[in-house]
């Protein structure tokens, strides 16, 4: 049992839902109870979009499944692509990539990284870290930080606008792109398309390392606030390759303890079930994924930026594991754990994208034409993994005679953080919400802990009119005391 | 406007927002694809830049540098049936709710990157009534993504800034 997880006494307690959380993908709610007190009980992060991922994939042919599986998510459709292109590729019988392929795969979703990391950051927790917690919630935006801080605003949108022109030469298209297909690429890498991604990449690697010092520069001005908010001890995982480098791409599994200690390493992703397991809560419909020799209540862990960049021995650009080092200098030696230590560690993971998509343009493979690679025998069962931008990201399909597909199993980077995101909002709701008068500018302390996360609830749904915010402040008798909307 | 272009940009820029796979979502890409095809047929193609996405974003502000109009196509839960036409303007005091920003917003950051305002802006938003992942379009959607085409059609015939903004008037 963890501790604010469940209150002796519900029906004595009142409720306060955000719900939906913003800035997140989909529809995030989280719940507290407090006593007369203003006492907090119980909290709660609920997510309630995850069923029917595994329905809309079952029953399609696996060579549609790379396609399709884009279109779960608006967020992250190329981590989607490529997690399920690596399964369909043992499914449909194929070797080891070309050079070329791979190098392309990689190009592609070096370009996420950077496109995803570049928007979180500058559109959705900037606003917060610039513009301050308890800032004006309606300037605490984009446009507000665009107002006040004009030159990063446009940094991050043309951080933005390269990472998806990666993605259009390398998948084709900007959305629904086809690049990757089971056994390589369908698509080659022109001189013209390499150029034109080649003449500006140092201009974004300058401006990825101005971020990372902008932030450092934050945390200097009150690093007692950055390190403390947010702050509990965790297991962390990620994709490392047998020297231990974080890839981003392929590699086998490895989990370290809060301290930095090894819990498993090198594990083939193929085997996850084995070190892996899933649990369900029911009220939530999110899964929580746990260590299995650890059981559910020590194995949770967190992944994305700030699991991974620690779960490895180091990052393989040299402009990256300097900032890396710098930051895990403040931890002594040991893992930091504080949740807006999130932030750094993106930033830090778009240099090293950057500087991997310099690296990969100014390699001659990646104008090569030998794009697939040689079939062998089909396969009924395959598992795809990579590391997302909020991290590890497991697909695992069976697939029958008729090669349609009979089972699939997708862990989300979201879904492996669901229990280190509770802790986040447990964890802010003591430091700060505890006894205290609730307000607006502390319920998004709440926010901010889960933004730090970047969750990806996969709501690709948009229209117009949608995803407004309502907290409802409700007594014990479900009598609604006070409400606020927005949106 | 006679030219097709001016600097090698295209005049007017079309942005269709939404899902294939989530229902009602599908209208906005529904009506790119109809659209492209049509332009085509029609010898206006290259007049236009149209972009399809899941949702806007941050980027698509560059995508309005040096344009003369900007339409943005998109599914609305609550608009009236079967669409709505309006001409819209930059708005700093929207709250952003999601990863995706409204389109006003998109015209906001515009402003404040480049320094300027953006161009002329409209919204076709056709009405929607379902998006959950996996449904097809719905039969409502259906019927109001034809009688939007034809509208649509009749604005891209005229694609003038004073045609449009009668016909938003018009609502």
């Amino acid at each position: 049992m963890f501790a604010l997880e469940t209150a002796a006494h519900p029906e004595t307690l009142r409720r306060i839902a955000i719900d939906p959380v913003t800035r997140v993908e989909g529809h995030g709610k989280v719940t507290l109870l407090l006593d007369q007190d203003n006492k907090i009980h119980q909290v709660r992060l609920h997510i309630v979009e995850f069923r029917g991922f595994e329905a809309f994939i079952e029953g399609r042919p696996y060579w549609e499944v790379p396609v399709t599986v884009q279109r779960l998510c608006g967020i992250c459709p190329v981590s989607h692509h490529l997690a399920a292109v690596k399964a369909m590729d043992l499914i449909a019988g194929y070797g080891p990539l070309t050079p070329t392929a791979e190098k392309l795969r990689r190009l592609m979703h070096y370009g996420q990284i950077m496109q995803s990391h570049a928007v979180h950051f500058f559109h959705l927790a900037s606003p917060d870290i610039l513009l301050g917690f308890d800032s004006d919630f309606t300037r605490r935006n984009i446009v507000g930080v665009a107002l006040d801080h004009p030159e990063i605003a446009k940094q991050g949108v043309l951080l933005r606008k390269y990472g998806q022109e990666v993605i259009r030469h390398t998948a084709g298209k900007r959305v629904h792109g086809t690049g990757a297909i089971p056994g390589g690429m369908n698509k080659a890498l022109s001189q013209a398309e390499r150029d034109e991604m080649a003449k500006d990449i140092d201009q974004m690697i300058a401006w990825s390392l101005g971020a990372v010092h902008m932030v450092k520069q934050l945390h200097e001005t009150n690093p007692a606030f950055y390190n403390v908010f947010g702050d509990f001890r965790s297991n962390m995982m990620g994709l490392v390759r047998p020297d231990g480098a974080l890839d981003f791409y392929h590699g086998a599994l490895r989990a370290v303890d809060a301290d930095g200690q090894t819990i498993f390493d090198q594990v083939d992703y193929a085997t996850y079930q084995d070190v892996l397991q899933e649990e369900i809560k029911p009220w939530s419909y999110m899964k929580f994924p746990h260590i299995r020799s650890l059981g559910a209540e020590n194995g949770w862990y967190k992944v994305g930026p700030l699991g991974r960049i620690q779960a490895a021995s180091y990052l393989s650009t040299p402009l990256a594991e300097a900032e890396r080092q710098a930051m895990m200098a403040l931890g002594g030696g040991k893992p930091v754990h504080g949740t807006l230590m999130y932030h750094w560690a993106r930033l830090i993971e778009v240099v090293h994208a950057a500087e991997m998509i310099r690296d990969l343009l100014n390699d001659p493979d990646i104008l090569g034409l030998d794009l697939m690679a040689e079939k062998g025998a089909r396969r009924h069962e395959a598992v795809g993994v990579i590391e997302a931008p909020r991290g590890t990201l497991f697909h695992h399909y069976r697939v029958d005679d008729n090669d349609l597909v009979t089972y699939c199993n997708l862990i989300v980077s979201t879904t492996n953080n669901n229990q280190a995101m509770n802790e986040a909002v447990r964890t802010v709701a003591r430091q700060y919400l505890d006894g205290n008068e609730i307000t607006e500018g502390l319920l998004n302390h709440i926010e901010c802990a889960i933004r730090a996360y970047d969750p990806c609830l996969s709501c690709a749904t948009h229209a117009l009119g949608k995803m407004p915010m309502t907290v409802e402040l409700i007594d014990a008798d479900g009598r609604m005391l006070h409400s606020l909307s927005r949106g | 406007m006679s030219a097709a272009s001016i600097n090698g940009v295209r005049p007017v820029v079309v942005f269709a927002i939404g899902n294939p796979s989530r229902g009602d979502d599908a209208i906005g890409p529904l009506l790119y694809d109809r659209l492209s095809a049509w332009l085509e047929g029609q010898g206006l193609a290259e007049r236009f830049d149209l972009y399809e996405d899941f949702q806007l974003q941050i980027e698509h502000a560059i995508d309005l540098k040096g344009r003369q109009m900007a339409l943005f196509i998109d599914a609305g839960d609550n608009t009236p049936g079967p669409f709505t036409f309006s001409r819209i303007a930059p708005h700093e005091g929207i709250a952003h709710t999601s990863h995706a920003l409204p389109p006003e917003s998109v015209l906001q950051v515009y402003r404040q990157i480049e320094g300027e305002d953006p161009p002329p802006a409209f919204v076709l938003c056709v009405r929607g009534e379902q998006f959950e992942l996996g449904k097809p379009l719905g039969a409502a959607a259906a019927s109001h993504v034809e009688q939007a085409f034809v509208f649509l059609a009749g604005l891209c015939r005229v694609a003038e800034r004073a045609a449009w903004v009668e016909a938003a008037a018009a609502g």
